[in-house]
């Protein structure tokens, strides 16, 4: 028989390869335990509805609206926010060219469709202008008019391309 | 204003059995979870009733795709990115691929199922129609046994279903719809832009076509209606017709323009919902005819 919730609970999950557990209420959102029991407020809340992807995450390689999902639903996840994206200093591709190509202004947007961008070049390394739209389609801005946004995600690509035919290159210059 | 979180209680069963054991020992007392892409939004609203939950997101047997020779099965739990990425979906049942993709955007579709689509019962549903011109069937299961039902039929009034006290969605099987077969799929979601919208329309249909005339066809509306709607006027319409009968277009049109019961409210209003309807289906038939 499945144990009924009374308050708060443990809920144990992996944050950025890190193992985390929280005491909270099984309908908490996701977004707010990662922002207040964790201090992970790199996710940001927009709309609260899931309309604007503001508090974009990946769940399980997946990405979702944090806002949307309940902690308890979260037991066992790996979880990944805009924080783990790095590798210590050095930015990863996606957020480098954010800043290259000014796809930021006042910055709420910014680290859902960072990690928006990551799930499109995931699945569409060359995205056509179709596919962007589509893979960003979640992620509203009231600053950039996207152009810019736009702009940061060829820039991504062409980066992350150009990186990894650098390392087939070495590769091949090993062998 | 937003809810207290501290007012609902929300268990996470880890097998079927064990959900439905629950569901059925504590009659009425325990509200099904999927996704949580509707109730979230309630619970953030401040709208969603406190109380107790179930939580039925983790359970392995109700999700997966299953393909057969006559059909395709999709688990209650799938979500509408499985649904979307599925090979014979897209090959046999692209309308179904298509109203999964037109779901709210990708977050959206990640987390989404189809079984929580069908038992959240909004009118605007985009799934829904695509179920009803497919002529889908539900299976649905409860501590007591499986039943399957005829997803036509299956939402009774506005947010009714015939879902007994205890029954979970456990599966949807749908026919495969082969272009080879003859089967002409057509859908239609219109809404304020492309992503991240609810529908002001929706509109799915599905014939099959044999010697210049309409073999079989169903048809589904979504958000005109207090439910999904049949669209039996323009079935019985369409169903036997000669494509090249020239009086078709005008009866399509009559069809729709009075089996449509829109009405007015924040996206759109009863007499745009109709116009609509009514150009839906004559598109619908000048596709049919492009088709056939």
């Amino acid at each position: 028989m499945a144990e009924v919730a009374v308050g708060k609970v443990a809920v144990t999950f992996t944050v950025n390869g890190v193992e985390r557990t929280v005491e909270t209420y099984p309908m908490a959102r996701l977004l707010d335990v990662l922002r207040e029991d964790l201090r992970l407020t790199g996710t940001k809340e927009g709309c609260g509805e899931g309309e604007c992807g503001a508090c974009s995450a990946f769940v399980d390689g997946r990405l979702v609206n944090t806002c949307l999902v309940p902690a308890i639903q979260a037991r066992g996840a790996k979880i990944e926010t805009i924080e783990g994206l790095a590798s210590g200093a050095e930015l990863h591709a996606v957020q480098q060219a954010f800043i290259d190509a000014g796809g930021a202004q006042c910055g709420i947007c910014t680290p859902g469709m960072v990690l928006a961008t990551v799930a499109l070049l995931r699945e569409h390394p060359e995205p056509t202008e179709a596919e962007v739209r589509e893979g960003l389609a979640g992620n509203l801005c009231r600053c950039t008019g996207y152009m810019k946004i736009f702009d940061s995600v060829e820039t991504a690509a062409r980066a992350i391309r150009a990186r990894q035919d650098a390392a087939t290159a070495g590769e091949g210059g090993a062998s | 204003m937003r809810a207290n979180v501290a007012s609902y209680d929300v268990v996470a069963p880890e097998t079927l059995a064990e959900a439905l054991t629950l569901l059925a020992d504590e009659p009425g007392v325990w509200t099904p979870m999927a996704g949580g892409t509707d109730l979230m939004v309630l619970f953030e609203a401040g709208k969603l009733p406190t109380g107790r939950y179930l939580s039925i997101h983790g359970l392995p047997e109700l999700r997966g795709i299953t393909v057969d020779d006559d059909a395709v099965t999709i688990g209650a739990l799938t979500t509408y990115s499985e649904i979307r990425d599925h090979a014979v979906i897209n090959a046999d049942l692209p309308m179904l691929a298509q109203a999964a993709r037109e779901t709210g955007a990708l977050a959206i579709q990640n987390r989404g199922t189809l079984g929580g689509n069908i038992a959240n019962a909004s009118p605007a549903a985009d799934s829904p129609p695509a179920l009803v011109a497919y002529g889908a069937e539900l299976t649905l299961v409860s501590a007591a046994g499986t039943r399957t039902v005829p997803y036509r039929g299956f939402h009774t009034g506005y947010k009714q279903m015939d879902l007994r006290p205890g029954e979970l969605i456990h599966s949807i099987r749908v026919p495969r719809r082969p272009a080879s077969e003859g089967w002409v799929h057509f859908y239609r979601k219109v809404g304020t832009r492309a992503y991240q919208a609810i529908s002001k329309v929706c509109f799915a249909a599905c014939a099959r076509l044999s010697d210049g005339g309409v073999a079989e066809v169903r048809v589904g509306f979504g958000s005109v209606a207090p439910t999904v709607l049949i669209a039996s006027a323009l079935e019985a319409a369409l169903t036997g017709a000669r494509l090249d009968d020239a009086g078709l277009e005008a009866a399509v049109a009559a069809a729709a323009r009075h089996e449509v019961a829109a009405i007015d409210d924040i996206r759109s209003t009863a007499r745009y919902r109709t116009q609509v309807s009514e150009n839906l289906a004559v598109a619908f038939l000048h596709a049919l005819r492009a088709g056939g």
